[in-house]
């Protein structure tokens, strides 16, 4: 318990998404304008996470690891499919996001209006690719675990893109250099906030 | 971009269009600091130059060749799975790159770690792939790809370059800085080597090309 806890806020804070390894950073950069559609994007992107992370890692565990048919028969034992993994995780990516989509709309239709057109951008953020690939590279044990770290990179990347939005927003009325106005100041400000998010390293809960 | 669809008069191999959609993505055109396309597997893998530069090739690779594939295969891709249809098509390309770097340079395969598969979310395939091999001809799209892979990789290698010669002194691995620098209190800035530092140094970047080229200007 104590170790998912920590798991959890690391992956929130210390191994963030945006500020840690640059994940997700088109669509960070491209939908932070207003507070209201990052807010909605992000909210989306963890509710994605949340589902394709435990998916892909039952995949990997199962299917493709060296090794993992042997529950099939024994002689699938020494069968290693890891090389097929980035087409199948990125094709359950993509299958799952099209589910979500249609089961939003038939269930909630005012959660689908909300989260309408992001829902299929978010198939090729690479925030998505990128946890189903740190979790094979790390090996997490279990699926509490890797839903844990899921929904951890999900709220961090949330937490980034709100402030972010927030940002702008106010900065739209301060004096800044013409070249620098839009993309540039965006990048320093992402690179500032970073440095700040580096203040959490080596916190252990 | 519509008219090349058109059938037309054969052109040279090199005409003026062609060497144009080449040498745009380097300056006004540029993939990072213009089109804000492929940021998301790029700035990790900057800290060294080596890296970098195998990064660089990959990709330059792989849009090359998805952007070629797929638009061969344009007019006959139904639209309505038409993600699903180019999301393989570089997903098969990313595990032969893959494949590639790790029997021949594993150490820095380990290094790119899961950026190399992360090419295939990289936003740069889908952009020229939707935005231009959707729709012209098979030898512009190959060039248009190769074009916006090099554009890419001036900028990976440019903010590379800064952060290994200012982080730790080196280039390629190499030490450049003398010792005599060292000796009168010259010291390595370690902030370049933390991730923030890639971000800042691309901002300062866009900076500088766009108080060079001011129709670039946001307002």
């Amino acid at each position: 318990m104590e170790n998912l806890f920590n798991l959890f806020v690391r992956s929130i804070f210390i191994d963030n998404m945006i500020f840690a390894y640059f994940l997700g950073m088109c669509s960070y950069l491209a939908v932070s304008k207003t507070v209201k559609t990052s807010v909605g994007l992000g909210i989306a992107v963890t509710f994605v996470l949340l589902v394709t992370a435990p998916v892909n890692w039952l995949v990997d565990t199962y299917l493709l690891k060296p090794g993992a048919l042997a529950w099939l028969s024994p002689d699938l034992a020494d069968l290693d499919l890891s090389y097929l993994s980035f087409m199948i995780f990125i094709a359950v990516i993509a299958a799952i996001v099209q589910l979500v989509e249609m089961a939003v709309e038939k269930f909630s239709p005012s959660l689908y209006n909300a989260l309408g057109i992001f829902l299929p951008l978010i198939a090729v953020n690479c925030a998505i690719l990128g946890v189903a690939l740190f979790v094979q590279e790390r090996d997490y044990h279990s699926i509490a675990e890797v839903t844990v770290y899921a929904g951890g990179s999900g709220i961090g990347w949330f937490l980034a893109i709100a402030s972010l939005a927030a940002i702008r927003e106010k900065i739209t009325y301060s004096h800044i250099p013409k070249p620098l106005r839009g993309l540039g100041i965006t990048f320093i400000i992402t690179g500032l906030m970073a440095i700040a998010f580096m203040s959490f390293m080596g916190i252990k809960i | 971009m519509s008219e090349n669809t058109q059938p037309q008069e054969r052109e040279p191999m090199f005409s003026a269009k062609v060497l144009k959609l080449l040498k745009n993505p380097f300056n006004l055109e540029n993939p990072i600091t213009v089109q804000v396309l492929g940021i998301c597997s790029a700035l990790a893998v900057t800290v060294q130059l080596k890296p970098a530069i195998v990064m660089a090739l990959s990709v330059t690779i792989v849009t090359a060749f998805s952007n070629l594939i797929i638009s061969a295969l344009r007019n006959t891709i139904p639209s309505r799975i038409r993600i699903i249809v180019q999301l393989v098509v570089v997903a098969t390309l990313v595990i032969i790159v893959d494949q590639v770097l790790k029997a021949y340079v594993y150490d820095v395969s380990k290094k790119l770690s899961v950026f190399v598969g992360l090419i295939i979310t990289n936003c740069i395939l889908m952009g020229r792939l939707e935005a231009f091999a959707m729709g012209n001809k098979p030898w512009p799209s190959f060039v248009d790809g190769i074009g916006n892979g090099l554009g890419y990789g001036l900028i990976l290698v440019i903010v590379a370059f800064f952060r290994e010669l200012l982080g730790s002194g080196k280039v390629l691995g190499m030490k450049i800085i003398p010792d005599f620098f060292y000796k009168i209190g010259y010291v390595d800035n370690g902030l370049m080597i933390l991730p923030p530092m890639a971000l800042i140094t691309i901002g300062i970047i866009i900076w500088i090309q766009r108080s060079r080229s001011t129709e670039l200007q946001e307002k």
